[in-house]
């Protein structure tokens, strides 16, 4: 290896996107383009008595106005749900059809009705307004929990109490055992509220297809484009995979909200061919608080069970969590396989059970948002942990080092087998903790919250230690927990006669940084520079079958098929080097981008050997020509980040308003490629996550509307809103993977929302306030200070 | 309506619909796609652009109201290829991660500089909370600022 893994290099992609110069879904264009507006429903449930294109398609500009109708007569599905989970009796969950468009009833505002295609936008826009459509208007349920009692109003006929599945985990009877014997039980109940992804490029898709071929190229903001292929083509619209071509150039954000298939880039595609021209289709913001998948919506009963010591014996949780009005692709797995599974937190709780009821409601869908599951659970163990150590007067962070699992490394140490199905990789979870005391100087910062409190003014201090599960996933693994697909990745390397090399990346990049990261792992390989490299994702017809990015999977699933492909080359070239040096490959030892003899000065260089490949003059006997290789990586296990969070929090006495004073984190990634993407990527995530605990939520009132439909309305967090995060890291490396690295995506998101809560909970303490529903707007706080 | 202005030193002179936003004009006519879209309440700041000296969110201006102005967008902050010390810190101090919001920020940075040449934290993140990102936690996009305030 060479010098650039480890270091902060500069991103390489930055150089488009600071001159405006990134190409983004709605930058390109088509010649003989049409522009596409949604006609959505006003009402969250409803019949549609009928519709009436005939005034929108007698405006002059307009194409053609299509239906739910001739989506039903056309025979299309919809998108679909990529993963089944199980009733506990064994039935299958309930999967209620999604059609691209309603033809009979609306089930969430935003629900798409009609799609009218014109010569402008503006066009589209005028015409849109003339569908009438007559709806008779039902009642609507948006809370979880009510929508799966008896006589709730039913978003499908056919889903009874409209629960998709019951399910459970863990071991009922010892957890209940665990329970009747506690000296301390805590307990809470909180809403892990809905919250609106806005990421902030909007969906956007450019369909076409092309009589000549035969073919189909879909330009759409997607994480994942082969994903996007495999759905669209094998199960939405019936193309064969050499047919569609799918290209997500630059994307502008996702945080999982463009994971997913969606009806509404489906039916561009649909309709290109229909009307024989490219369709183009943004959405505008408004449309994207009503289409784009939002997440978190658990509503949970929890309890926690302490000895006389303050060991924790026992944890039970009951969850109902809202799928929204259809199942999106991952929907079913986000409330089981990526939340319940995590309830072991950091701790060595030997009894846990989670209880879920998944149920669908009169809302906008529900999917995987930044965390995805890890930070409902994390939510609820931090909250139950902090809650529980103030209740038996032990400090929380003493409370936590008493109950943390002990280190472990994976390799002399066996990985730590979990009371809810996962084992643990490796993990140093009281090394990141103390670390954080330091870097926080926690023993000054109680001194100062005790004096700033004598002075009137009212300080607190929040922990949160979290782990998450990702580098998604074994592909056994997860089949067998329902998943539809696999989950590993897919890399090619390809060496160019002169040495210089691209990088085909099944992973998608649109913030992450991949263009920089993993050119620095394929440069250090090889021994060549930065400059050498390139990095080439997003477009199905170039990349290979890699399934993308989300669950903080690029660097530990697909950096790991590119560390395939570079052994590949490596091997492969050692081969040609030792037919130049005339010794066995045996001999060799490659070294800053030498093939050496062992022991002597005869070497031949990386650009040397990829030139030979090519150009195979004097060449070994039965070796073919090239350097170029392709690799799967299927994970071996799920990996594990982990680290602690401290919040320190001043709010206002007068009027509630909570402002953040420090924010500590140490988290522990696994080894690190690039120290600034991994602060970054930190940066944000607690940005993301703080959002959620104190600005954002998804209000609907009981009509099903979305009351904060705008970003007028729905509180986004702004650079005002933060103070400098302290960030820092501990390296306990991923034994199962080349790179020995974990993820670091989401932990940041992760691990801010218990703490903030948890500190301000301590800054009211004077209130004798024990719990506070998020977010903690100003008047939440002082509603509660007064109570 | 014909509506004539000058773009990053261009003239350029369009026949549009009255009701035409500047940023689709800009977007759309001149094909300028540096300057984005990301709300329809002028919330975002993705559009931020300079018009005569001064910052304005595109989304707010008819592009007929835009006659005779002088506008500068993204892609005319570099000049004779070197790109402004703005965009440069941008790079150095990774203010940027999925480069959406970046122009926006880096225009109205630009204003910010051109009032306060020695910001304080405080200032540059009051002066930035009309641009919203959702990706780098706003953290070094102030690292960013603060840099440029030391070459600009």
């Amino acid at each position: 290896m060479g010098d650039l893994i480890g270091k902060s290099v500069k991103r390489v992609e930055d150089n488009r996107f600071i001159k405006g110069e990134g190409k983004y879904t709605d930058d390109f264009n088509m010649d003989n383009q049409t522009h596409a507006v949604y006609v959505r429903s006003p009402h969250a449930h409803a019949n549609i008595k009928g519709v009436d294109t005939s005034k929108a398609e007698a405006l002059d500009g307009v194409v053609k106005v299509f239906t739910g109708q001739d989506i039903a007569d056309a025979g299309i599905v919809g998108s679909i749900c990529g993963w089944q989970v199980d009733f506990k009796n064994g039935d299958t969950m309930k999967e209620p059809g999604h059609p691209i468009m309603v033809a009979d009833k609306v089930r969430h505002v935003g629900d798409a009705v009609a799609l009218v295609i014109a010569e402008s936008k503006n066009i589209a826009r005028d015409a849109a307004g003339l569908v009438e459509v007559n709806y008779e208007v039902l009642d609507a349920v948006v809370n979880p929990k009510e929508a799966a009692q008896d006589g709730a109003p039913l978003v499908h006929d056919d889903v009874p109490n409209n629960t998709i599945y019951d399910w459970e985990l863990g071991n009922k009877e010892e957890t209940d055992a665990a329970f009747e014997k506690a000296h301390h039980i805590t307990e809470l109940s909180y809403h892990n509220q809905k919250l609106v992804p806005n990421a902030i490029e909007p969906r956007a898709a450019l369909g076409h297809f092309d009589s000549n071929e035969d073919k189909y190229t879909l330009y759409t903001t997607s994480q994942n484009p082969h994903l996007a292929r495999l759905v669209i083509g094998a199960f939405v619209l019936s193309i064969p995979e050499h047919k569609l071509r799918v290209i997500s150039p630059d994307v502008g954000g996702g945080f999982g909200s463009k994971i997913f298939v969606y009806n509404d880039e489906c039916g561009v595609l649909w309709a290109a061919k229909q009307i024989g021209r490219p369709v183009k289709w943004t959405a505008d913001r408004t449309e994207a608080f009503f289409t784009d998948c939002h997440g978190r919506d658990h509503v949970t009963d929890a309890k926690i069970a302490l000895d006389k010591e303050g060991k924790i014996i026992g944890l039970r949780t009951k969850t109902y969590a809202s799928l929204g009005a259809y199942l999106s692709n991952f929907s079913s797995c986000v409330p089981t396989y990526l939340h319940g599974t995590l309830m072991q937190g950091l701790y060595t709780t030997p009894a846990i059970h989670v209880d879920v009821t998944a149920v669908v409601t009169h809302t906008v869908p529900v999917d995987a948002l930044r965390g995805a599951g890890r930070p409902e659970a994390t939510y609820g163990i931090e909250r139950l942990v902090e809650t529980a150590a103030r209740e038996i007067g032990m400090d929380p962070a003493e409370f936590r080092l008493k109950n943390f699992i002990p280190p472990f490394d994976g390799v002399k140490q066996p990985g730590y087998q979990t009371q809810v199905a996962l084992q643990y990789d490796s993990g140093n979870y009281e090394g990141a903790l103390k670390k954080a005391l330091k870097n926080a100087n926690y023993e000054k910062l109680k001194k100062d919250r005790d004096k700033a409190r004598a002075e009137g003014k009212l300080l607190g201090i929040g922990f949160s230690t979290y782990i998450e599960a990702c580098g998604i996933a074994p592909s056994a693994v997860v089949g067998s927990l329902g998943a539809r697909v696999g989950l590993y990745d897919a890399a090619s390397i390809r060496v160019h006669p002169t040495g210089k090399v691209t990088i085909y990346s099944g992973a998608h990049s649109h913030g992450q940084g991949h263009e920089t990261t993993f050119s620095q792992i394929v440069a250090d390989s090889f021994g060549i520079g930065m400059e050498d490299v390139n990095v080439v994702h997003g477009d199905t017809e170039s990349v290979p079958f890699g399934m993308g990015t989300y669950g903080s999977r690029s660097l530990a699933v697909c950096g790991s098929a590119i560390m395939k492909s570079v052994d590949k080359v490596k091997e492969k070239g050692a081969r040609i080097a030792a037919h130049k040096l005339e010794c066995s490959p045996d001999d060799l030892e490659f070294a800053n981008g030498s093939w050496t003899v062992k022991g002597t000065d005869k070497s031949v260089g990386f650009g040397d050997v990829a030139l030979t490949a090519y150009v195979p003059h004097s060449y070994p006997e039965n070796e073919e020509p090239g350097l170029d290789f392709a690799s799967f990586y299927d994970p071996a296990n799920f990996v594990f980040p982990f680290g602690a969070h401290i919040c320190v929090v001043e709010v206002d006495k007068e009027t509630g308003q909570v402002k953040i004073v420090r924010y500590v984190t140490v988290d522990d990634a696994g080894n690190i490629i690039n120290p600034m993407i991994v602060d970054g990527q930190v940066h944000g995530g607690v940005a993301h996550g703080i959002g959620q605990a104190l600005y954002e939520g998804a209000v609907y009132d009981d009509s099903g509307q979305l009351l904060n439909g705008s970003m007028l309305d729905y509180c986004m967090p702004r650079a005002d809103n933060f103070p400098m995060f302290e960030t820092d890291t501990t390296v306990t490396p991923c034994p199962h993977n080349p790179l020995g690295v974990k993820g670091i995506g989401e932990a940041g998101t992760i691990g801010s929302t218990p703490a903030v809560v948890n500190a301000v909970i301590d800054a009211l303490s004077d209130y004798g306030v024990k719990d506070l529903q998020m977010p903690l707007t100003p008047q939440s706080v002082w509603a509660a200070m007064q109570s | 309506m014909e509506v004539s202005m000058t773009v990053n030193g261009t003239s350029y002179t369009h026949d549009v619909e009255p009701r035409t936003l500047l940023v689709t004009h800009l977007r759309e006519n001149l094909r300028l796609t540096g300057t984005h879209v990301g709300c329809d309440t002028s919330s975002c700041g993705a559009c931020t652009i300079i018009v005569d000296g001064e910052t304005v969110k595109s989304c707010t201006l008819l592009a007929v109201q835009c006659e005779g102005a002088e506008i500068k967008t993204i892609e005319g902050m570099a000049e004779n290829g070197k790109l402004h010390p703005i965009q440069e810190s941008f790079r150095e101090k990774h203010g940027l991660q999925c480069g959406f919001c970046t122009p926006g920020m880096i225009l109205s940075s630009w204003q910010l500089l051109e009032r306060n040449p020695n910001p304080s934290e405080d200032e540059i993140r009051h002066s930035l909370e009309g641009n919203f990102c959702r990706c780098t936690g706003y953290q070094n996009i102030v690292t960013a600022v603060q840099d440029a305030a030391t070459k600009v």
